[in-house]
Protein backbone atom coordinates (compact mmCIF):
# COMPACT_ATOMS: atom_id res chain seq x y z
CA UNK A 1 0.00 0.00 0.00
CA UNK A 2 1.28 3.46 -0.88
CA UNK A 3 1.87 6.10 1.75
CA UNK A 4 -0.89 8.72 1.96
CA UNK A 5 -1.96 11.74 3.93
CA UNK A 6 -4.90 11.03 6.17
CA UNK A 7 -7.44 13.83 6.48
CA UNK A 8 -10.55 13.72 8.64
CA UNK A 9 -12.80 16.69 7.78
CA UNK A 10 -15.50 17.89 10.16
CA UNK A 11 -17.95 19.12 7.53
CA UNK A 12 -19.04 18.22 4.01
CA UNK A 13 -17.60 21.52 2.74
CA UNK A 14 -14.21 20.71 4.28
CA UNK A 15 -14.38 17.22 2.79
CA UNK A 16 -15.07 18.52 -0.72
CA UNK A 17 -12.22 21.04 -0.45
CA UNK A 18 -9.80 18.38 0.83
CA UNK A 19 -10.77 15.86 -1.85
CA UNK A 20 -10.48 18.34 -4.71
CA UNK A 21 -6.68 17.92 -4.62
CA UNK A 22 -5.35 15.82 -7.54
CA UNK A 23 -5.51 12.10 -6.80
CA UNK A 24 -7.29 12.43 -3.47
CA UNK A 25 -9.88 9.76 -2.65
CA UNK A 26 -12.75 9.60 -0.21
CA UNK A 27 -12.57 6.84 2.39
CA UNK A 28 -15.83 5.43 3.73
CA UNK A 29 -15.73 1.82 4.99
CA UNK A 30 -12.86 1.08 2.63
CA UNK A 31 -14.07 -2.43 1.82
CA UNK A 32 -13.23 -1.90 -1.85
CA UNK A 33 -10.70 0.94 -1.68
CA UNK A 34 -8.35 -0.71 0.84
CA UNK A 35 -8.44 -3.91 -1.20
CA UNK A 36 -7.46 -1.90 -4.29
CA UNK A 37 -4.71 -0.10 -2.36
CA UNK A 38 -3.30 -3.35 -0.97
CA UNK A 39 -3.01 -4.62 -4.53
CA UNK A 40 -1.38 -1.41 -5.76
CA UNK A 41 -4.28 -0.81 -8.15
CA UNK A 42 -5.26 2.49 -6.49
CA UNK A 43 -2.54 4.75 -5.10
CA UNK A 44 -4.24 7.87 -3.75
CA UNK A 45 -1.78 10.34 -2.19
CA UNK A 46 -4.49 11.53 0.19
CA UNK A 47 -7.44 9.82 1.87
CA UNK A 48 -10.30 12.00 3.02
CA UNK A 49 -12.09 10.02 5.74
CA UNK A 50 -15.80 10.87 5.58
CA UNK A 51 -16.95 8.28 8.14
CA UNK A 52 -17.07 10.86 10.93
CA UNK A 53 -19.14 13.42 8.99
CA UNK A 54 -22.45 14.05 10.76
CA UNK A 55 -25.88 13.54 9.21
CA UNK A 56 -25.04 11.18 6.35
CA UNK A 57 -26.19 7.96 8.03
CA UNK A 58 -29.96 8.43 8.08
CA UNK A 59 -32.70 6.52 6.26
CA UNK A 60 -35.77 8.74 6.15
CA UNK A 61 -39.14 8.97 4.45
CA UNK A 62 -39.64 12.49 3.12
CA UNK A 63 -42.93 14.38 3.29
CA UNK A 64 -43.72 13.53 -0.36
CA UNK A 65 -43.35 9.80 0.36
CA UNK A 66 -39.92 9.48 -1.27
CA UNK A 67 -37.12 7.75 0.65
CA UNK A 68 -33.78 9.39 1.22
CA UNK A 69 -30.81 7.19 2.09
CA UNK A 70 -27.70 8.88 3.44
CA UNK A 71 -24.45 7.98 1.70
CA UNK A 72 -22.96 6.52 4.89
CA UNK A 73 -25.87 4.17 5.67
CA UNK A 74 -24.46 0.66 5.92
CA UNK A 75 -25.75 -1.86 3.38
CA UNK A 76 -27.02 -4.19 6.14
CA UNK A 77 -28.88 -1.41 7.96
CA UNK A 78 -30.74 -0.41 4.83
CA UNK A 79 -31.62 -3.99 3.89
CA UNK A 80 -32.94 -4.69 7.41
CA UNK A 81 -34.94 -1.46 7.77
CA UNK A 82 -38.43 -3.03 7.79
CA UNK A 83 -40.29 0.03 6.47
CA UNK A 84 -37.81 0.58 3.67
CA UNK A 85 -37.80 -3.12 2.73
CA UNK A 86 -41.60 -3.13 2.66
CA UNK A 87 -41.63 -0.31 0.08
CA UNK A 88 -38.62 -1.52 -1.96
CA UNK A 89 -38.29 -5.28 -1.43
CA UNK A 90 -36.16 -5.85 -4.55
CA UNK A 91 -33.61 -3.36 -3.21
CA UNK A 92 -33.42 -5.22 0.10
CA UNK A 93 -33.10 -8.56 -1.69
CA UNK A 94 -30.33 -7.23 -3.94
CA UNK A 95 -28.41 -5.86 -0.97
CA UNK A 96 -28.67 -9.16 0.90
CA UNK A 97 -27.56 -11.13 -2.17
CA UNK A 98 -24.30 -9.19 -2.28
CA UNK A 99 -20.96 -9.82 -0.55
CA UNK A 100 -20.94 -11.30 2.97
CA UNK A 101 -22.59 -10.30 6.23
CA UNK A 102 -19.30 -8.78 7.46
CA UNK A 103 -18.91 -6.68 4.32
CA UNK A 104 -22.57 -5.59 4.34
CA UNK A 105 -22.15 -4.46 7.96
CA UNK A 106 -19.32 -2.16 6.92
CA UNK A 107 -19.91 -1.15 3.30
CA UNK A 108 -21.81 2.07 2.69
CA UNK A 109 -24.46 3.12 0.19
CA UNK A 110 -22.18 5.66 -1.48
CA UNK A 111 -19.29 3.22 -1.59
CA UNK A 112 -21.46 0.55 -3.19
CA UNK A 113 -22.31 2.90 -6.05
CA UNK A 114 -18.66 3.81 -6.61
CA UNK A 115 -17.07 0.37 -6.20
CA UNK A 116 -14.82 -0.58 -9.07
CA UNK A 117 -15.02 -3.48 -11.47
CA UNK A 118 -13.79 -6.89 -10.33
CA UNK A 119 -12.26 -7.65 -13.76
CA UNK A 120 -9.23 -9.84 -12.93
CA UNK A 121 -7.03 -7.91 -15.38
CA UNK A 122 -7.92 -4.61 -13.72
CA UNK A 123 -6.86 -6.23 -10.44
CA UNK A 124 -3.56 -7.53 -11.79
CA UNK A 125 -0.89 -4.81 -12.08
CA UNK A 126 1.10 -7.05 -14.45
CA UNK A 127 -1.75 -7.06 -17.01
CA UNK A 128 -2.56 -4.42 -19.60
CA UNK A 129 -5.67 -2.52 -18.56
CA UNK A 130 -7.01 0.71 -20.04
CA UNK A 131 -9.12 1.31 -16.95
CA UNK A 132 -6.15 1.08 -14.57
CA UNK A 133 -3.55 2.62 -16.90
CA UNK A 134 -5.09 4.44 -19.86
CA UNK A 135 -3.60 3.57 -23.21
CA UNK A 136 -1.96 0.30 -22.17
CA UNK A 137 -4.49 -2.01 -23.83
CA UNK A 138 -6.88 -4.65 -22.55
CA UNK A 139 -5.65 -8.15 -21.72
CA UNK A 140 -9.22 -9.24 -21.01
CA UNK A 141 -10.03 -9.15 -24.74
CA UNK A 142 -7.89 -12.23 -25.41
CA UNK A 143 -7.99 -13.59 -21.88
CA UNK A 144 -10.40 -15.26 -19.52
CA UNK A 145 -13.45 -13.20 -20.40
CA UNK A 146 -16.45 -15.48 -19.82
CA UNK A 147 -17.77 -13.10 -17.16
CA UNK A 148 -17.23 -9.89 -19.11
CA UNK A 149 -19.66 -7.42 -20.67
CA UNK A 150 -22.14 -8.20 -23.43
CA UNK A 151 -23.73 -4.74 -23.60
CA UNK A 152 -22.23 -1.26 -23.94
CA UNK A 153 -18.60 -2.42 -24.07
CA UNK A 154 -15.89 -0.91 -26.23
CA UNK A 155 -12.70 -2.15 -27.85
CA UNK A 156 -10.85 -0.53 -24.97
CA UNK A 157 -12.70 -2.12 -22.06
CA UNK A 158 -15.10 -5.02 -21.52
CA UNK A 159 -15.36 -4.81 -17.72
CA UNK A 160 -18.68 -4.94 -15.85
CA UNK A 161 -20.01 -2.97 -12.89
CA UNK A 162 -20.27 -5.42 -9.99
CA UNK A 163 -23.01 -3.86 -7.82
CA UNK A 164 -26.23 -5.75 -7.05
CA UNK A 165 -27.76 -2.81 -5.14
CA UNK A 166 -27.57 -0.50 -8.17
CA UNK A 167 -29.65 -2.82 -10.37
CA UNK A 168 -33.06 -2.41 -8.67
CA UNK A 169 -32.15 1.20 -7.82
CA UNK A 170 -31.76 2.08 -11.47
CA UNK A 171 -34.95 0.18 -12.34
CA UNK A 172 -36.83 2.28 -9.77
CA UNK A 173 -35.52 5.67 -10.98
CA UNK A 174 -33.19 6.39 -8.07
CA UNK A 175 -31.66 9.87 -7.88
CA UNK A 176 -28.17 10.66 -6.55
CA UNK A 177 -27.48 13.82 -4.53
CA UNK A 178 -23.95 15.11 -5.06
CA UNK A 179 -22.03 17.85 -3.29
CA UNK A 180 -19.24 19.35 -5.36
CA UNK A 181 -17.09 22.43 -5.63
CA UNK A 182 -19.97 24.26 -7.33
CA UNK A 183 -22.52 23.21 -4.70
CA UNK A 184 -25.28 20.61 -4.61
CA UNK A 185 -26.69 18.89 -7.68
CA UNK A 186 -28.83 15.84 -8.45
CA UNK A 187 -28.60 13.33 -11.25
CA UNK A 188 -30.47 10.15 -12.15
CA UNK A 189 -28.52 7.09 -10.99
CA UNK A 190 -28.88 5.82 -14.56
CA UNK A 191 -26.56 8.63 -15.66
CA UNK A 192 -23.97 8.25 -12.85
CA UNK A 193 -21.97 5.38 -14.35
CA UNK A 194 -20.28 5.77 -17.74
CA UNK A 195 -19.93 3.28 -20.53
CA UNK A 196 -16.23 2.84 -21.30
CA UNK A 197 -16.07 4.31 -24.82
CA UNK A 198 -12.52 5.58 -25.31
CA UNK A 199 -12.10 6.65 -21.66
CA UNK A 200 -12.62 3.48 -19.58
CA UNK A 201 -10.57 4.97 -16.73
CA UNK A 202 -13.58 7.12 -15.90
CA UNK A 203 -16.18 4.90 -14.20
CA UNK A 204 -18.61 7.71 -13.48
CA UNK A 205 -19.46 11.29 -14.35
CA UNK A 206 -18.18 12.52 -10.96
CA UNK A 207 -15.34 15.05 -10.98
CA UNK A 208 -12.63 15.87 -8.44
CA UNK A 209 -14.12 16.57 -5.03
CA UNK A 210 -17.62 15.36 -5.92
CA UNK A 211 -19.14 13.58 -2.92
CA UNK A 212 -22.28 11.47 -2.99
CA UNK A 213 -24.46 12.72 -0.13
CA UNK A 214 -27.58 10.58 -0.52
CA UNK A 215 -29.64 8.38 -2.80
CA UNK A 216 -33.36 9.03 -3.19
CA UNK A 217 -36.09 6.67 -4.33
CA UNK A 218 -39.30 8.29 -5.57
CA UNK A 219 -42.59 7.54 -3.80
CA UNK A 220 -44.06 6.18 -7.07
CA UNK A 221 -41.52 3.35 -7.04
CA UNK A 222 -43.23 1.87 -3.96
CA UNK A 223 -46.22 1.05 -6.19
CA UNK A 224 -44.21 -1.98 -7.38
CA UNK A 225 -43.72 -3.35 -3.86
CA UNK A 226 -46.15 -6.26 -4.24
CA UNK A 227 -44.36 -7.63 -7.33
CA UNK A 228 -40.65 -6.88 -7.12
CA UNK A 229 -37.71 -9.30 -7.14
CA UNK A 230 -33.97 -9.45 -7.68
CA UNK A 231 -32.48 -12.60 -9.15
CA UNK A 232 -28.78 -13.32 -9.53
CA UNK A 233 -26.87 -16.13 -11.19
CA UNK A 234 -23.43 -16.69 -9.67
CA UNK A 235 -20.77 -19.35 -9.66
CA UNK A 236 -21.54 -20.29 -6.06
CA UNK A 237 -24.75 -19.89 -4.10
CA UNK A 238 -23.54 -17.17 -1.75
CA UNK A 239 -20.79 -14.56 -1.48
CA UNK A 240 -20.10 -14.18 -5.19
CA UNK A 241 -20.57 -11.48 -7.80
CA UNK A 242 -23.27 -11.87 -10.42
CA UNK A 243 -22.55 -13.58 -13.71
CA UNK A 244 -25.87 -12.05 -14.73
CA UNK A 245 -28.66 -10.61 -12.62
CA UNK A 246 -32.01 -8.89 -13.06
CA UNK A 247 -34.31 -6.67 -11.05
CA UNK A 248 -37.93 -7.00 -12.15
CA UNK A 249 -40.87 -5.00 -10.82
CA UNK A 250 -44.47 -5.09 -12.03
CA UNK A 251 -47.60 -3.09 -11.36
CA UNK A 252 -50.42 -5.55 -12.01
CA UNK A 253 -54.06 -4.71 -12.48
CA UNK A 254 -56.16 -7.85 -12.62
CA UNK A 255 -54.79 -9.83 -15.53
CA UNK A 256 -52.78 -6.98 -17.03
CA UNK A 257 -49.32 -5.54 -16.50
CA UNK A 258 -49.93 -1.80 -16.10
CA UNK A 259 -46.26 -0.91 -15.77
CA UNK A 260 -43.00 -2.86 -15.71
CA UNK A 261 -39.50 -2.03 -14.56
CA UNK A 262 -36.49 -4.07 -15.58
CA UNK A 263 -32.73 -3.70 -15.16
CA UNK A 264 -29.83 -6.09 -15.57
CA UNK A 265 -26.58 -6.50 -13.64
CA UNK A 266 -23.28 -8.10 -14.59
CA UNK A 267 -23.77 -7.35 -18.29
CA UNK A 268 -22.21 -3.89 -18.75
CA UNK A 269 -20.04 -1.20 -17.16
CA UNK A 270 -23.20 0.20 -15.61
CA UNK A 271 -26.45 -1.15 -14.21
CA UNK A 272 -28.44 -1.73 -17.41
CA UNK A 273 -31.98 -0.38 -17.55
CA UNK A 274 -34.04 -2.18 -20.20
CA UNK A 275 -36.65 0.44 -21.09
CA UNK A 276 -37.65 -1.05 -24.44
CA UNK A 277 -38.42 -4.35 -22.70
CA UNK A 278 -40.52 -2.50 -20.13
CA UNK A 279 -42.59 -1.05 -22.98
CA UNK A 280 -43.12 -4.52 -24.44
CA UNK A 281 -44.65 -5.67 -21.16
CA UNK A 282 -46.96 -2.70 -20.56
CA UNK A 283 -50.56 -3.68 -21.29
CA UNK A 284 -49.74 -7.38 -21.68
CA UNK A 285 -50.99 -10.28 -19.62
CA UNK A 286 -48.35 -11.62 -17.23
CA UNK A 287 -47.48 -14.76 -19.16
CA UNK A 288 -44.22 -16.66 -19.83
CA UNK A 289 -44.55 -15.69 -23.52
CA UNK A 290 -44.61 -12.00 -22.61
CA UNK A 291 -41.56 -12.43 -20.34
CA UNK A 292 -39.65 -14.20 -23.11
CA UNK A 293 -40.47 -11.43 -25.60
CA UNK A 294 -39.30 -8.85 -23.08
CA UNK A 295 -36.09 -10.81 -22.56
CA UNK A 296 -35.46 -10.91 -26.32
CA UNK A 297 -35.90 -7.15 -26.52
CA UNK A 298 -33.75 -6.51 -23.43
CA UNK A 299 -30.82 -8.38 -24.98
CA UNK A 300 -31.45 -7.35 -28.61
CA UNK A 301 -28.27 -5.25 -28.75
CA UNK A 302 -26.09 -7.70 -26.84
CA UNK A 303 -22.79 -8.82 -28.39
CA UNK A 304 -20.19 -11.19 -26.97
CA UNK A 305 -16.99 -9.36 -26.00
CA UNK A 306 -15.04 -12.60 -26.02
CA UNK A 307 -15.78 -16.17 -25.02
CA UNK A 308 -19.01 -15.14 -23.36
CA UNK A 309 -21.88 -15.54 -25.81
CA UNK A 310 -23.43 -17.81 -23.17
CA UNK A 311 -24.04 -14.77 -20.99
CA UNK A 312 -26.53 -13.40 -23.49
CA UNK A 313 -28.69 -16.50 -23.21
CA UNK A 314 -28.18 -16.61 -19.43
CA UNK A 315 -29.30 -12.98 -19.23
CA UNK A 316 -32.44 -13.73 -21.26
CA UNK A 317 -33.26 -16.58 -18.92
CA UNK A 318 -32.60 -14.56 -15.77
CA UNK A 319 -34.92 -11.82 -17.09
CA UNK A 320 -37.66 -14.35 -17.89
CA UNK A 321 -37.33 -15.99 -14.48
CA UNK A 322 -37.15 -12.67 -12.57
CA UNK A 323 -40.34 -11.47 -14.27
CA UNK A 324 -42.12 -14.74 -13.41
CA UNK A 325 -41.00 -14.45 -9.79
CA UNK A 326 -42.11 -10.82 -9.61
CA UNK A 327 -45.51 -11.68 -11.08
CA UNK A 328 -45.92 -14.47 -8.51
CA UNK A 329 -45.63 -11.85 -5.79
CA UNK A 330 -43.03 -10.50 -3.39
CA UNK A 331 -42.48 -12.98 -0.55
CA UNK A 332 -43.34 -11.83 2.99
CA UNK A 333 -39.70 -12.07 3.91
CA UNK A 334 -36.51 -12.01 1.89
CA UNK A 335 -35.76 -15.69 1.10
CA UNK A 336 -33.12 -17.61 3.06
CA UNK A 337 -30.95 -17.46 -0.05
CA UNK A 338 -31.55 -13.90 -1.33
CA UNK A 339 -31.71 -13.54 -5.10
CA UNK A 340 -30.93 -17.20 -5.56
CA UNK A 341 -31.80 -19.05 -8.75
CA UNK A 342 -32.44 -22.08 -6.54
CA UNK A 343 -35.58 -20.54 -5.07
CA UNK A 344 -38.60 -22.32 -6.54
CA UNK A 345 -40.70 -20.55 -9.18
CA UNK A 346 -44.41 -21.12 -8.66
CA UNK A 347 -45.81 -23.13 -11.55
CA UNK A 348 -42.43 -23.60 -13.21
CA UNK A 349 -41.47 -26.90 -14.76
CA UNK A 350 -37.71 -26.55 -14.49
CA UNK A 351 -37.48 -29.22 -11.81
CA UNK A 352 -39.42 -31.79 -13.85
CA UNK B 1 2.99 12.58 11.90
CA UNK B 2 1.66 10.56 14.83
CA UNK B 3 -2.05 9.91 14.98
CA UNK B 4 -3.51 9.29 18.41
CA UNK B 5 -6.69 7.23 18.62
CA UNK B 6 -8.73 5.83 21.45
CA UNK B 7 -10.27 2.36 21.31
CA UNK B 8 -12.12 0.21 23.81
CA UNK B 9 -10.81 -3.30 23.22
CA UNK B 10 -12.47 -6.18 25.09
CA UNK B 11 -13.79 -3.71 27.63
CA UNK B 12 -10.49 -1.93 28.25
CA UNK B 13 -10.05 1.61 27.00
CA UNK B 14 -6.72 2.12 25.28
CA UNK B 15 -5.01 5.06 23.66
CA UNK B 16 -2.95 4.04 20.66
CA UNK B 17 -0.33 6.14 18.91
CA UNK B 18 -0.15 5.34 15.20
CA UNK B 19 2.96 6.40 13.32
CA UNK B 20 1.37 5.41 10.00
CA UNK B 21 -2.27 5.71 8.84
CA UNK B 22 -1.93 2.53 6.77
CA UNK B 23 -2.27 0.25 9.82
CA UNK B 24 -5.37 -1.89 9.55
CA UNK B 25 -7.42 -2.82 12.58
CA UNK B 26 -6.21 -6.41 12.10
CA UNK B 27 -2.52 -5.46 12.10
CA UNK B 28 -3.04 -3.18 15.08
CA UNK B 29 -4.57 -6.03 17.08
CA UNK B 30 -2.02 -8.64 16.07
CA UNK B 31 1.24 -6.78 15.64
CA UNK B 32 0.98 -3.92 18.09
CA UNK B 33 -1.40 -5.05 20.84
CA UNK B 34 -0.40 -8.75 20.93
CA UNK B 35 -3.98 -9.90 20.42
CA UNK B 36 -3.07 -12.69 18.00
CA UNK B 37 -6.30 -14.64 18.37
CA UNK B 38 -7.72 -12.72 15.40
CA UNK B 39 -6.22 -14.40 12.35
CA UNK B 40 -4.87 -13.04 9.08
CA UNK B 41 -6.01 -15.31 6.26
CA UNK B 42 -6.35 -13.63 2.89
CA UNK B 43 -5.95 -10.04 4.19
CA UNK B 44 -8.34 -8.97 1.38
CA UNK B 45 -11.82 -9.42 2.85
CA UNK B 46 -12.51 -12.78 1.24
CA UNK B 47 -12.03 -15.39 3.97
CA UNK B 48 -13.44 -13.97 7.23
CA UNK B 49 -10.58 -15.21 9.47
CA UNK B 50 -10.09 -11.63 10.74
CA UNK B 51 -13.71 -11.13 11.84
CA UNK B 52 -14.16 -9.00 14.98
CA UNK B 53 -17.10 -7.06 16.38
CA UNK B 54 -16.87 -3.28 16.04
CA UNK B 55 -19.56 -1.47 18.02
CA UNK B 56 -21.35 -4.81 18.28
CA UNK B 57 -21.26 -5.64 14.55
CA UNK B 58 -19.09 -8.21 12.80
CA UNK B 59 -16.72 -6.82 10.17
CA UNK B 60 -13.52 -7.86 8.39
CA UNK B 61 -10.74 -6.17 10.39
CA UNK B 62 -8.32 -6.54 7.46
CA UNK B 63 -10.33 -4.04 5.40
CA UNK B 64 -10.68 -1.45 8.17
CA UNK B 65 -8.15 1.30 8.80
CA UNK B 66 -7.49 1.54 12.53
CA UNK B 67 -7.27 5.34 12.40
CA UNK B 68 -10.77 5.56 10.95
CA UNK B 69 -12.21 3.65 13.92
CA UNK B 70 -11.20 6.20 16.53
CA UNK B 71 -13.62 5.88 19.46
CA UNK B 72 -14.90 2.42 18.50
CA UNK B 73 -15.57 -0.51 20.80
CA UNK B 74 -13.85 -3.68 19.61
CA UNK B 75 -14.58 -7.24 20.73
CA UNK B 76 -12.11 -9.94 19.73
CA UNK B 77 -11.99 -13.67 20.42
CA UNK B 78 -9.84 -12.95 23.51
CA UNK B 79 -12.68 -10.96 25.05
CA UNK B 80 -15.41 -13.54 24.62
CA UNK B 81 -14.98 -15.91 27.57
CA UNK B 82 -15.46 -14.83 31.19
CA UNK B 83 -12.40 -16.31 32.87
CA UNK B 84 -12.68 -20.07 32.43
CA UNK B 85 -16.36 -19.84 31.48
CA UNK B 86 -16.59 -20.15 27.72
CA UNK B 87 -19.05 -18.13 25.67
CA UNK B 88 -21.94 -20.38 24.51
CA UNK B 89 -20.68 -20.18 20.91
CA UNK B 90 -17.20 -21.33 21.97
CA UNK B 91 -18.68 -24.22 23.96
CA UNK B 92 -20.94 -25.20 21.06
CA UNK B 93 -18.01 -25.27 18.61
CA UNK B 94 -16.25 -27.76 20.92
CA UNK B 95 -19.41 -29.83 21.46
CA UNK B 96 -20.11 -30.07 17.72
CA UNK B 97 -16.51 -30.39 16.56
CA UNK B 98 -16.87 -27.22 14.47
CA UNK B 99 -13.24 -27.10 13.38
CA UNK B 100 -10.26 -29.12 12.26
CA UNK B 101 -7.04 -27.12 11.90
CA UNK B 102 -8.55 -24.23 13.85
CA UNK B 103 -7.13 -21.34 11.84
CA UNK B 104 -10.53 -20.01 10.75
CA UNK B 105 -12.15 -20.75 14.13
CA UNK B 106 -11.74 -17.37 15.89
CA UNK B 107 -13.28 -15.67 12.84
CA UNK B 108 -16.02 -18.29 12.62
CA UNK B 109 -16.86 -17.84 16.30
CA UNK B 110 -16.87 -14.03 16.16
CA UNK B 111 -18.98 -14.18 13.01
CA UNK B 112 -21.43 -16.54 14.74
CA UNK B 113 -21.67 -14.19 17.73
CA UNK B 114 -22.42 -11.36 15.30
CA UNK B 115 -24.96 -13.46 13.42
CA UNK B 116 -26.83 -14.34 16.62
CA UNK B 117 -26.88 -10.67 17.67
CA UNK B 118 -28.28 -9.70 14.27
CA UNK B 119 -31.22 -12.01 14.94
CA UNK B 120 -32.01 -12.77 11.29
CA UNK B 121 -31.28 -16.49 11.04
CA UNK B 122 -33.46 -18.03 13.75
CA UNK B 123 -33.49 -21.83 13.78
CA UNK B 124 -33.26 -22.09 9.97
CA UNK B 125 -30.03 -23.91 8.97
CA UNK B 126 -30.26 -22.40 5.46
CA UNK B 127 -30.25 -18.88 6.92
CA UNK B 128 -27.36 -19.81 9.22
CA UNK B 129 -25.30 -21.12 6.30
CA UNK B 130 -26.11 -18.03 4.23
CA UNK B 131 -25.31 -15.74 7.16
CA UNK B 132 -21.98 -17.50 7.74
CA UNK B 133 -20.92 -17.52 4.06
CA UNK B 134 -18.33 -14.82 4.68
CA UNK B 135 -16.23 -17.28 6.68
CA UNK B 136 -14.36 -19.90 4.68
CA UNK B 137 -13.09 -23.15 6.23
CA UNK B 138 -10.68 -25.04 4.04
CA UNK B 139 -10.96 -28.13 6.23
CA UNK B 140 -14.67 -28.22 5.43
CA UNK B 141 -15.99 -28.24 9.00
CA UNK B 142 -19.16 -26.50 7.88
CA UNK B 143 -21.60 -29.16 9.09
CA UNK B 144 -20.27 -28.92 12.64
CA UNK B 145 -20.12 -25.11 12.44
CA UNK B 146 -23.77 -24.88 11.37
CA UNK B 147 -24.85 -27.25 14.15
CA UNK B 148 -22.82 -25.27 16.70
CA UNK B 149 -24.34 -21.94 15.64
CA UNK B 150 -27.89 -23.33 15.79
CA UNK B 151 -27.25 -24.85 19.22
CA UNK B 152 -25.63 -21.72 20.64
CA UNK B 153 -28.44 -19.58 19.31
CA UNK B 154 -31.04 -21.79 20.97
CA UNK B 155 -29.16 -21.67 24.28
CA UNK B 156 -28.73 -17.88 24.16
CA UNK B 157 -32.40 -17.43 23.24
CA UNK B 158 -33.57 -19.62 26.13
CA UNK B 159 -31.34 -17.79 28.62
CA UNK B 160 -32.70 -14.46 27.36
CA UNK B 161 -36.28 -15.78 27.58
CA UNK B 162 -35.71 -16.86 31.18
CA UNK B 163 -34.16 -13.49 32.02
CA UNK B 164 -37.20 -11.72 30.56
CA UNK B 165 -39.68 -13.79 32.57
Amino acid sequence: MNRFDYVRPATVAEAVAAASEPGAAYLAAGTNLLDLMKGGISRPPRLVDITHLPGLDQVERLSDGAWRIGALVRNADLAHDPDFAADYPAVAEALLSGASAQLRNAATVGGNLLQRTRCAYFYDPASACNKRRPGTGCDARDGENQAHAVLGWSEGCIATHPSDFCVPLVALDAVVEIEGRAGRREIALDTLHRLPGDAPERDSVLGPGDLIIAVRLPAEAAAFAAHARYLKLRERTSYAFAVVSAAAALRLDGGTIREARLALGGVAAKPWRARAAEQVLAGEAPTPEAYRRAAEVALADAQPSGDNAVKIELARRIVTRALALAAAGTPDRVPALPGSCFSPVPGALHAV
Amino acid sequence: MTLSISLTINGVRRTVELDDPRVTLLDLLRERLDLTGTKKGCDRGQCGACTVLVDGRRINSCLALAVSHDGAEILTIEGLAHGDALHPVQAAFIAHDGFQCGFCTPGQIMSAVGLIREGQAGADPERVREGMSGNLCRCGAYAGITAAVLDAQELIDSVERRAAE
